[in-house]
């Protein structure tokens, strides 16, 4: 791809009373503009995610396109994007492709959602479901992650200590940055007391959903230099939605035949386009939904064989100081999931650390090589890989 | 005291001696799906036909439910009085892995692979109906295996 990132904000995770989700799309996208030092009238195209395209009447949440009233009414293309957990990757592939067109060389992707405690609730008539699947007690999203996590432990030697040591890592992550929601480090003794909510899995083991924003300026690589002296350069952007026999949520019957992940898909696009292989990745963000979602993702996405997790995150390979450091910023579990708003943070902290910029978090030997996956509701992936 | 209606009239045959699910196969492709649907989601087609489920199969995953599910469900519990239950999936001869509640076992003694049968419970219920029956799956007894 010939796009690099010249520019990132982002409005801390967490939970902001009296702040709208929009008030924090409008920081986050200045914070970037002004990182690549430009104004919103400088910006050709506008790319703005949020779940607020699909419920725009509930819990605050607003159409992204109301953040030019904020920002500037320039006339600019600004397109509204919702794409479920995949939401900021979309934003931030369609902002490449325009740029990759020839259509437009300087772009903005900005996500923000504003969720209250225990968010995404819906009608499983909605997702096309029958009313008894919801009535018996099995339209509930946590219940698929424990499933799912529990036939890969059996499968794969996975002990429930390496949840433990997963979540562990990301609240300790997530104490070392500023912009993170949870910051007290939690004990795996601890994690593993919490309540249990859905065997493997208990309660500390789970991300909540929360609010936060985060927006990136784009360009042609060509023009990087006319905005900052440390451009990151996208090198590889894909999106998949899951084919028939992938094991999703809010699924009353799977395929007896499995089929790979959305997530293998995305992350394998993405690594041919970049011409580049997972074994040359140095940092990596990837969708830790719970801890087993992490230890997953870490296959499913080519940083490593199914089953060797166990003895990686033991020997601390995916700690900020070791050789494969996996959700630096604390990831989803200690930042939280404001939806459209995650893959963007994940795409930031890639490129902070790609800088040299994380401080007490950076990674160590100068990393070159990023990636980043997001992955959920209804089976979509995207991933994103990232050099300097 | 009779049993109560059943849950959904088309999920199950509900037939006290012979309780079979009912899904579909799609006449293209053989696909099965849980429950049936109108069209088959691997080829397209709209030829869906009823399929009765076989009533054994063996449990490919499972877990807990260890809090109070919010609405649409209609279990009676309270967050006092709530108590977890098991659920999994359980893959069956035709290729079909089936969502559902697990019942007569626990944490210690439910296992991946194990021998898993069908049959039906009653749920009480804090709508109108105030029970219904619904489906469940349960490990085959050594005897019966």
């Amino acid at each position: 791809m010939n796009v690099a990132i010249v520019g990132v904000g982002l409005h801390p995770f967490g939970r902001f009373e009296g702040r709208t989700g929009l008030q924090m799309g409008a920081f986050a996208t200045r914070q970037a503009l002004a990182d690549a030092g430009i104004g919103w009238s400088d910006v050709q195209v506008a790319f703005g995610g949020s779940l607020g395209v699909v419920l725009p009447d509930s819990h605050g949440d607003t159409m992204p396109d109301s953040l030019v009233t904020e920002l500037g009414l320039t006339g600019l293309p600004f397109v509204n994007v919702a794409n479920g957990c995949a939401t900021a990757g979309t934003a931030l592939l369609m902002a490449a492709s325009a740029i990759e067109s020839g259509a437009q060389d300087v772009a903005v992707a900005v996500g923000f959602d504003k969720h209250p405690r225990g968010h995404f609730n819906a009608d499983p008539e909605v997702h096309g479901l029958p009313a008894w699947y919801g009535e018996m007690g099995m339209f509930v999203t946590t219940q698929f992650f424990a499933m799912k996590i529990q036939r890969y432990m059996h499968d794969h030697g996975i002990t429930q200590q390496t949840l433990a040591r997963v979540a562990a890592k990301n609240f300790r992550n997530g104490a070392k940055n500023p912009n993170a929601w949870r910051r007290k480090p939690l004990s795996e003794e601890e994690i593993l007391a919490s309540r249990m909510l859905n065997h493997p899995l208990t309660q500390y083991m789970f991300c909540s959903p929360d609010e936060g924003a985060a927006a990136v300026v784009l360009c042609r690589t060509d023009r990087a230099g006319e905005f900052t002296d440390t451009p990151v350069f996208l090198k590889g952007a894909a999106l998949r939605s899951r084919r028939f026999g992938t094991f999703e949520v809010f699924s009353p019957w799977l395929a007896a035949e499995q089929t790979p992940a959305p997530t293998a898909d995305a992350a394998a696009a993405a690594f041919a386009q970049a011409g580049i292989g997972p074994d040359e990745v140095d940092v990596a963000q990837v969708q830790d939904s719970e801890s087993g979602a992490e230890i997953i993702h870490m296959a499913e996405t080519g940083l490593c064989e199914d089953g060797e997790q166990e003895e990686l995150i033991a020997r601390g390979a995916t700690e900020i100081d070791g050789e494969l450091p996996i959700n630096t910023d604390g990831g989803l579990i200690a930042n939280g999931e404001p939806i459209a708003a995650s893959g963007m943070r994940q795409v930031i902290e890639v490129v902070t650390q790609l800088r040299g910029d994380a401080g007490e978090r950076q990674v160590r030997n100068e990393p070159r090589v990023g990636f980043t996956q997001v992955y959920g509701a209804p089976g979509v992936s995207a991933c994103t890989v990232l050099t300097r | 005291m009779s049993a109560s209606a059943p849950i959904d009239p088309t999920v199950a045959t509900w037939e006290a001696d012979r309780l079979q699910l009912v899904g579909g196969r799609c006449s293209g492709c053989a696909t099965v799906t849980f429950p049936r649907l109108d069209g088959c989601p691997k080829c397209g087609s709209a030829a869906v036909e009823e399929t009765p489920l076989s009533r054994r199969g063996t449990l490919w995953t499972w877990t807990t439910q260890g809090f109070l599910p919010k609405r649409p469900y209609v279990g009676t519990e309270t967050d006092e009085t709530f108590t977890p239950w098991l659920l999994g999936y359980v893959q069956l001869p035709e290729g079909v892995m089936v969502e559902s509640p697990l019942v007569d076992t626990d944490v210690e003694h439910v296992e991946i692979g194990q021998a898993m049968e069908l049959t039906s419970v009653e749920m009480a219920t804090s709508d109108e109906r105030g029970g219904v029956r619904t489906f469940a799956f349960r490990p085959v007894r050594e005897e019966q295996a």
